[in-house]
Protein backbone atom coordinates (compact mmCIF):
# COMPACT_ATOMS: atom_id res chain seq x y z
CA UNK A 1 0.00 0.00 0.00
CA UNK A 2 1.53 3.51 -1.36
CA UNK A 3 2.41 5.88 1.69
CA UNK A 4 1.52 9.03 -0.40
CA UNK A 5 -1.69 9.40 -1.70
CA UNK A 6 -2.68 10.91 -4.95
CA UNK A 7 -3.14 14.59 -3.44
CA UNK A 8 0.19 13.92 -1.65
CA UNK A 9 1.20 12.96 -4.89
CA UNK A 10 0.07 15.53 -6.64
CA UNK A 11 1.54 18.56 -4.11
CA UNK A 12 4.92 16.86 -3.99
CA UNK A 13 5.31 17.06 -8.12
CA UNK A 14 4.09 20.50 -7.62
CA UNK A 15 7.10 21.13 -5.14
CA UNK A 16 9.11 19.45 -7.56
CA UNK A 17 8.97 22.04 -10.19
CA UNK A 18 11.24 23.60 -8.58
CA UNK A 19 13.91 21.26 -8.56
CA UNK A 20 16.87 22.96 -10.62
CA UNK A 21 19.26 19.21 -11.11
CA UNK A 22 20.02 16.00 -9.89
CA UNK A 23 19.59 15.13 -6.57
CA UNK A 24 20.37 11.33 -5.28
CA UNK A 25 18.99 10.42 -1.83
CA UNK A 26 21.22 7.45 -0.23
CA UNK A 27 19.38 5.07 2.37
CA UNK A 28 21.38 3.17 5.13
CA UNK A 29 19.20 0.69 6.14
CA UNK A 30 20.01 -2.72 8.27
CA UNK A 31 17.15 -5.07 8.55
CA UNK A 32 18.32 -6.88 11.78
CA UNK A 33 18.58 -3.26 14.05
CA UNK A 34 14.92 -1.97 12.79
CA UNK A 35 13.06 -4.06 9.87
CA UNK A 36 9.40 -2.09 9.77
CA UNK A 37 11.10 1.73 10.02
CA UNK A 38 13.86 0.75 7.47
CA UNK A 39 11.15 -0.99 4.82
CA UNK A 40 8.91 2.20 5.62
CA UNK A 41 11.74 4.56 4.99
CA UNK A 42 12.65 3.10 1.62
CA UNK A 43 9.31 2.71 0.22
CA UNK A 44 8.67 6.61 1.06
CA UNK A 45 11.98 7.27 -0.18
CA UNK A 46 11.37 5.28 -3.64
CA UNK A 47 7.78 7.30 -3.99
CA UNK A 48 9.48 10.49 -3.39
CA UNK A 49 11.80 9.53 -5.90
CA UNK A 50 9.27 8.38 -8.58
CA UNK A 51 7.68 11.98 -8.63
CA UNK A 52 10.88 13.57 -10.32
CA UNK A 53 13.09 12.20 -13.00
CA UNK A 54 16.04 14.12 -11.33
CA UNK A 55 16.00 12.10 -8.25
CA UNK A 56 17.95 8.95 -8.00
CA UNK A 57 18.24 6.16 -4.95
CA UNK A 58 20.59 4.33 -3.43
CA UNK A 59 20.33 1.79 -0.82
CA UNK A 60 23.03 1.03 1.46
CA UNK A 61 23.19 -1.12 4.40
CA UNK A 62 24.79 0.03 7.54
CA UNK A 63 26.51 -3.29 8.99
CA UNK A 64 28.07 -4.16 4.95
CA UNK A 65 28.77 -1.11 3.31
CA UNK A 66 30.32 0.34 6.56
CA UNK A 67 32.67 2.37 4.50
CA UNK A 68 29.91 4.08 2.92
CA UNK A 69 28.61 4.83 6.06
CA UNK A 70 31.82 6.46 8.03
CA UNK A 71 32.09 8.53 4.91
CA UNK A 72 28.88 9.97 5.15
CA UNK A 73 28.72 10.09 8.96
CA UNK A 74 26.11 7.63 9.61
CA UNK A 75 26.12 5.40 12.51
CA UNK A 76 22.54 4.66 12.58
CA UNK A 77 19.30 3.57 10.88
CA UNK A 78 17.17 4.08 9.46
CA UNK A 79 19.21 7.00 7.19
CA UNK A 80 19.01 9.53 4.36
CA UNK A 81 21.49 11.72 3.11
CA UNK A 82 20.06 14.05 0.84
CA UNK A 83 22.85 14.93 -1.90
CA UNK A 84 23.20 17.72 -4.84
CA UNK A 85 25.91 18.37 -7.30
CA UNK A 86 27.72 17.63 -3.53
CA UNK A 87 26.87 16.49 -0.17
CA UNK A 88 25.54 19.36 1.07
CA UNK A 89 26.09 17.98 5.24
CA UNK A 90 22.22 17.38 4.98
CA UNK A 91 20.98 13.96 6.86
CA UNK A 92 17.62 12.46 8.25
CA UNK A 93 17.48 9.79 11.24
CA UNK A 94 13.97 8.05 11.36
CA UNK A 95 11.18 8.13 8.90
CA UNK A 96 10.69 11.71 7.87
CA UNK A 97 6.88 11.67 7.68
CA UNK A 98 4.58 14.16 9.38
CA UNK A 99 6.45 17.75 10.15
CA UNK A 100 9.11 16.14 8.83
CA UNK A 101 7.98 15.37 5.33
CA UNK A 102 8.06 18.83 4.17
CA UNK A 103 11.72 19.03 5.08
CA UNK A 104 12.60 16.33 3.21
CA UNK A 105 10.66 17.89 0.18
CA UNK A 106 12.23 20.83 1.21
CA UNK A 107 15.92 19.51 1.43
CA UNK A 108 15.87 17.81 -1.71
CA UNK A 109 14.78 21.03 -3.23
CA UNK A 110 17.72 23.35 -2.12
CA UNK A 111 20.04 20.89 -2.68
CA UNK A 112 19.41 20.49 -6.19
CA UNK A 113 19.60 24.45 -6.58
CA UNK A 114 22.72 24.73 -4.04
CA UNK A 115 20.98 28.44 -3.75
CA UNK A 116 19.68 28.73 0.35
CA UNK A 117 16.77 30.87 1.25
CA UNK A 118 17.78 32.75 4.00
CA UNK A 119 18.40 36.40 5.01
CA UNK A 120 21.19 38.54 3.93
CA UNK A 121 22.73 38.64 7.44
CA UNK A 122 22.28 35.22 7.84
CA UNK A 123 24.14 34.20 4.54
CA UNK A 124 26.76 36.84 4.97
CA UNK A 125 27.73 35.08 8.79
CA UNK A 126 27.53 31.12 7.58
CA UNK A 127 29.11 32.31 4.13
CA UNK A 128 32.21 34.63 4.71
CA UNK A 129 34.11 32.20 6.69
CA UNK A 130 32.77 28.75 4.91
CA UNK A 131 36.64 28.58 3.05
CA UNK A 132 39.90 27.78 4.55
CA UNK A 133 42.02 30.74 5.74
CA UNK A 134 44.24 31.86 3.28
CA UNK A 135 47.01 31.79 5.51
CA UNK A 136 46.88 30.85 9.50
CA UNK A 137 50.18 32.59 10.42
CA UNK A 138 48.99 36.28 9.54
CA UNK A 139 46.67 37.82 12.45
CA UNK A 140 43.87 39.84 11.88
CA UNK A 141 39.98 39.80 9.88
CA UNK A 142 39.70 37.25 7.52
CA UNK A 143 41.35 38.01 4.71
CA UNK A 144 38.55 37.09 2.76
CA UNK A 145 36.07 39.82 3.51
CA UNK A 146 36.78 43.31 5.07
CA UNK A 147 33.51 43.44 6.40
CA UNK A 148 33.69 39.42 7.83
CA UNK A 149 32.63 39.65 11.70
CA UNK A 150 35.51 36.81 12.54
CA UNK A 151 38.72 37.30 13.30
CA UNK A 152 40.45 34.84 12.20
CA UNK A 153 41.17 32.54 14.79
CA UNK A 154 37.27 31.64 14.97
CA UNK A 155 36.85 31.98 11.30
CA UNK A 156 38.16 28.18 10.84
CA UNK A 157 35.60 27.46 13.75
CA UNK A 158 31.89 28.11 11.76
CA UNK B 1 14.69 22.67 10.58
CA UNK B 2 14.36 24.46 6.75
CA UNK B 3 17.04 26.60 8.50
CA UNK B 4 19.31 24.37 9.35
CA UNK B 5 19.30 22.88 6.27
CA UNK B 6 19.53 25.82 4.38
CA UNK B 7 22.64 26.91 6.49
CA UNK B 8 24.37 23.66 5.24
CA UNK B 9 23.87 24.45 1.86
CA UNK B 10 24.92 28.19 2.40
CA UNK B 11 28.12 27.26 4.46
CA UNK B 12 30.10 23.85 3.83
CA UNK B 13 31.67 24.06 8.00
CA UNK B 14 27.29 23.31 8.76
CA UNK B 15 26.01 19.80 8.52
CA UNK B 16 22.57 19.68 9.38
CA UNK B 17 20.96 16.50 10.57
CA UNK B 18 16.97 15.80 11.41
CA UNK B 19 16.47 12.92 13.79
CA UNK B 20 12.68 11.44 14.69
CA UNK B 21 12.89 12.06 18.08
CA UNK B 22 10.25 8.78 18.79
CA UNK B 23 11.92 6.58 16.44
CA UNK B 24 15.98 7.26 18.57
CA UNK B 25 15.06 7.50 22.36
CA UNK B 26 17.98 6.57 23.14
CA UNK B 27 19.67 9.80 21.11
CA UNK B 28 16.53 11.72 22.98
CA UNK B 29 17.17 11.04 25.87
CA UNK B 30 21.04 11.65 25.64
CA UNK B 31 19.90 15.56 24.15
CA UNK B 32 16.88 15.58 26.81
CA UNK B 33 14.50 15.79 24.42
CA UNK B 34 11.36 16.69 26.06
CA UNK B 35 9.41 18.66 23.32
CA UNK B 36 10.29 18.94 19.57
CA UNK B 37 10.98 20.17 17.49
CA UNK B 38 14.97 20.67 19.38
CA UNK B 39 17.84 21.99 18.16
CA UNK B 40 21.66 21.58 19.36
CA UNK B 41 23.82 23.10 17.57
CA UNK B 42 27.62 21.56 18.56
CA UNK B 43 26.57 19.96 21.86
CA UNK B 44 26.80 23.34 23.39
CA UNK B 45 23.64 25.30 22.47
CA UNK B 46 20.40 24.43 22.32
CA UNK B 47 16.25 25.36 22.24
CA UNK B 48 12.98 23.94 21.69
CA UNK B 49 10.21 25.27 19.86
CA UNK B 50 10.49 26.78 16.23
CA UNK B 51 12.14 30.19 16.42
CA UNK B 52 12.88 33.14 14.06
CA UNK B 53 16.03 33.03 11.40
CA UNK B 54 17.37 35.91 13.66
CA UNK B 55 17.65 33.91 16.86
CA UNK B 56 18.41 30.49 14.72
CA UNK B 57 21.21 32.70 13.38
CA UNK B 58 22.34 33.61 16.93
CA UNK B 59 21.96 30.04 18.12
CA UNK B 60 24.90 29.07 15.21
CA UNK B 61 26.78 31.69 16.38
CA UNK B 62 26.59 31.20 19.73
CA UNK B 63 27.63 27.57 19.59
CA UNK B 64 31.18 28.26 17.73
CA UNK B 65 31.76 31.68 19.84
CA UNK B 66 31.80 29.97 23.06
CA UNK B 67 35.17 29.00 24.18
Amino acid sequence: MPILNPRDQAAVRKEFERIAGPVKLVVFSQSLAAPELCQQNEQLVREVAELSDQITVEILNLAIDRERAEAYGIDQVPAIVVEGNRDWGIRFYGVPLGYEFSNLIDSIIVASTGEPVLSEETLASTSRCSRPRPDRTVPGPCAWHSTCRWRRSECARL
Amino acid sequence: MRLAQHMSVASERVRSTVIEANEFPELSRAYQVMGVPKVVINDRVQFEGAVPEPDFLGAVLQAVETP
